[in-house]
């Protein structure tokens, strides 16, 4: 059908005379768009309805995947009060210790190392080695550091963490506006002063984006890689789900990685606002 | 090469000649490489006191370096450059980029822009507040100064790199092209600023222009350079009483001012 008309449009002026479009013609208002705000929405409720669907007509086994409706209400019961609150937590606060750790360290040898670039080139291919370095390689040697401990499941995600922070930081002082430098210089401040006045605010913005990552790696590195799963622990997200799988519990299982999901994005947005606030000149 | 074999404290000429009476920026010998290649050898100068310079020549003869040079923001291979008989560090400059964007600080206040060169002095709280009010007044301000600079049009924003640069009263003015990056209307105003400033404080300025009405109209001096390596190709003295307004444009003497420094100009691209 779309051939014909498409071959017919040539023709038609030629048949019939123009018009005026009236009222009902082609020349419709537009048609009101979609309320933007509930866009966001749509993703999450078509794999809702989608999984639903498997799992009614049985493509999937309900003994490996449960309904969403069960999971959802098995989430909420278990943050509720339920034992999957306290293995959150355990999680939440490894993350948080992990992460704090790195930006404490992370964030002003960054910044040292950035505003001293012959210091940062020295140690450049050290910390581009050990960030392309992935994290499980080095398990053993922080078990043998740390042993099997809760010192290492927060050590290794600290690590990891504070590569990415430190990078960042530097890369943020190195890569300041050489003009807002010499506009302090001219009007007479000296080393000290530009380094706390313009180089430290200069880097802020990569300084979070640093952070913001570096909160995400935390987290993986706790939940999956090492802690939880591979060193072996009694508590934590990631211990719930491998435990949960191990007994084929799917709702529990399904719950507490969904839980991890939510862990994961709310730490995301939450240092997104932040910096958002704290670095109000971005991008402007 | 040469920096090398002859070190600046050796390039001192033991005959140092200083300018006529007036002068206020004597620069002797001044040299500078780029890549191998001189871009200023051996340049003397001498910058008039209370007097506004422009700075007008070909594409990449090294205008904005020869005032980042005398502003100490690039290093000189060779040479000596003295306010007054001083050094830089013992002088008071203030500088007006043509990026205002990336020249105010965007994590302060625009009013804390302009306070920061006077907090680098150390004054005191009460006296920067004084000094502030004194150039709100002068300027005008129809603008909230508290907003931060990315709030506030390019020519605001300018506005408030000047006032910042006039804050701790400097003894020279640098302005590189700082209407390059402004739209016609705000050109002509802070155009009229500068020249009200410069009439009520008298304060050496070197302007950089890549627009010769623009160069001519604030000029005392109109400093032509050849091309690289660079020298002076001409001194034009243009002495139309101030204020200059817009008739000034097309009185006969702006207009022959203007139309010799074209010639001359035409004469050095070609040469």
């Amino acid at each position: 059908m779309s051939d014909s008309t498409l071959l017919a449009t040539p023709v038609a002026p030629v048949a019939k005379p123009w018009e005026a479009p009236g009222p009902n013609d082609t020349l419709k208002a537009p048609r009101p768009p979609w309320n933007d705000k509930l866009l966001p929405v749509i993703g999450p409720i078509v794999l809702f309805l989608v999984w639903d669907l498997v799992v009614r007509f049985g493509l999937i086994k309900a003994i490996l995947l449960p309904t969403p409706w069960n999971t959802l209400v098995a989430l909420v019961t278990g943050l509720a009060g339920g034992p999957l609150l306290s293995d959150f937590l355990v999680t939440v606060w490894r993350t948080l210790e992990a992460f704090l750790i790195a930006a404490v360290v992370g964030v002003p040898l960054g910044v040292l190392l950035g505003s001293n670039e012959k210091a940062y080139r020295s140690v450049e291919f050290l910390i581009d080695f050990f960030r392309s370095t992935p994290s499980s390689a080095l398990i053993p040697l922080f078990l043998l550091i740390f042993g099997v401990s809760d010192v290492n499941k927060v050590a290794i995600a600290a690590f990891g963490a504070l590569l990415i922070v430190l990078f960042n930081s530097a890369y943020g002082v190195i890569n300041a506006r050489k003009q807002r430098v010499m506009a302090a210089k001219v009007m007479g401040a000296s080393r000290w002063q530009i380094f706390k006045d313009v180089l430290i605010w200069e880097s802020l913005q990569p300084t979070f984006v640093g952070l913001r990552s570096a909160v995400s790696m935390a987290l993986v590195i706790v939940i999956v890689i090492v802690a939880e799963m591979f060193i072996g622990s009694d508590t934590g997200l990631g211990h719930r789900i491998i435990d949960a799988q191990q007994v084929l519990n799917v709702k529990s299982m399904y719950a507490a990685i969904l839980a991890a999901g939510a862990l994961g994005y709310a730490l995301n947005v939450l240092f997104l606002i932040a910096e958002r606030r704290i670095v109000h000149w971005s991008g402007r | 090469m040469r920096t090398i074999e002859s070190p600046i404290v050796a390039e001192r000429p033991a005959g140092f000649v200083p300018g006529p009476a007036g002068t206020h920026i004597t620069i002797r010998g001044l040299t500078k490489y780029f890549a191998g290649w001189p871009l200023y050898e051996s340049f003397d100068l001498d910058i008039p006191k209370h007097k506004i310079v422009s700075v007008f020549g070909p594409n990449g003869c090294g205008k904005s370096t020869l005032i980042n040079m005398i502003a100490g923001l690039i290093p000189i291979d060779a040479g000596e450059i003295l306010f007054d008989g001083k050094s830089l560090k013992d002088t008071k400059i203030g500088y007006v980029f043509q990026n205002y964007r990336e020249a105010l600080l965007p994590w302060r206040r625009t009013i804390d822009n302009i306070r920061y060169p006077l907090e680098l002095e150390g004054m005191k709280k009460g006296d920067i507040d004084a000094r502030i009010g004194e150039l709100e007044q002068s300027f005008s301000v129809k603008f909230d100064l508290k907003r931060y600079p990315y709030e506030l049009s390019g020519g605001q924003q300018q506005t408030a790199s000047i006032m910042r640069a006039l804050a701790p009263k400097p003894e020279v003015i640098f302005l590189d092209e700082p209407f390059s990056a402004l739209d016609f209307e705000m050109t002509l105003f802070i155009r009229e600023k500068l020249q009200e400033v410069f009439m009520a404080t008298g304060t050496t300025m070197m302007l950089v222009s890549h627009d010769l009405e623009e160069a001519v109209y604030l000029a005392d001096e109109v400093l032509l350079l050849t091309k690289r390596p660079t020298r002076v190709a001409e001194i034009l003295q243009y002495r139309d009483a101030r204020p200059r307004t817009v008739d000034t444009l097309s009185t006969p003497s702006f207009v022959a001012m203007k139309k010799l420094s074209m010639e001359i100009f035409q004469r050095e691209v070609r040469r």
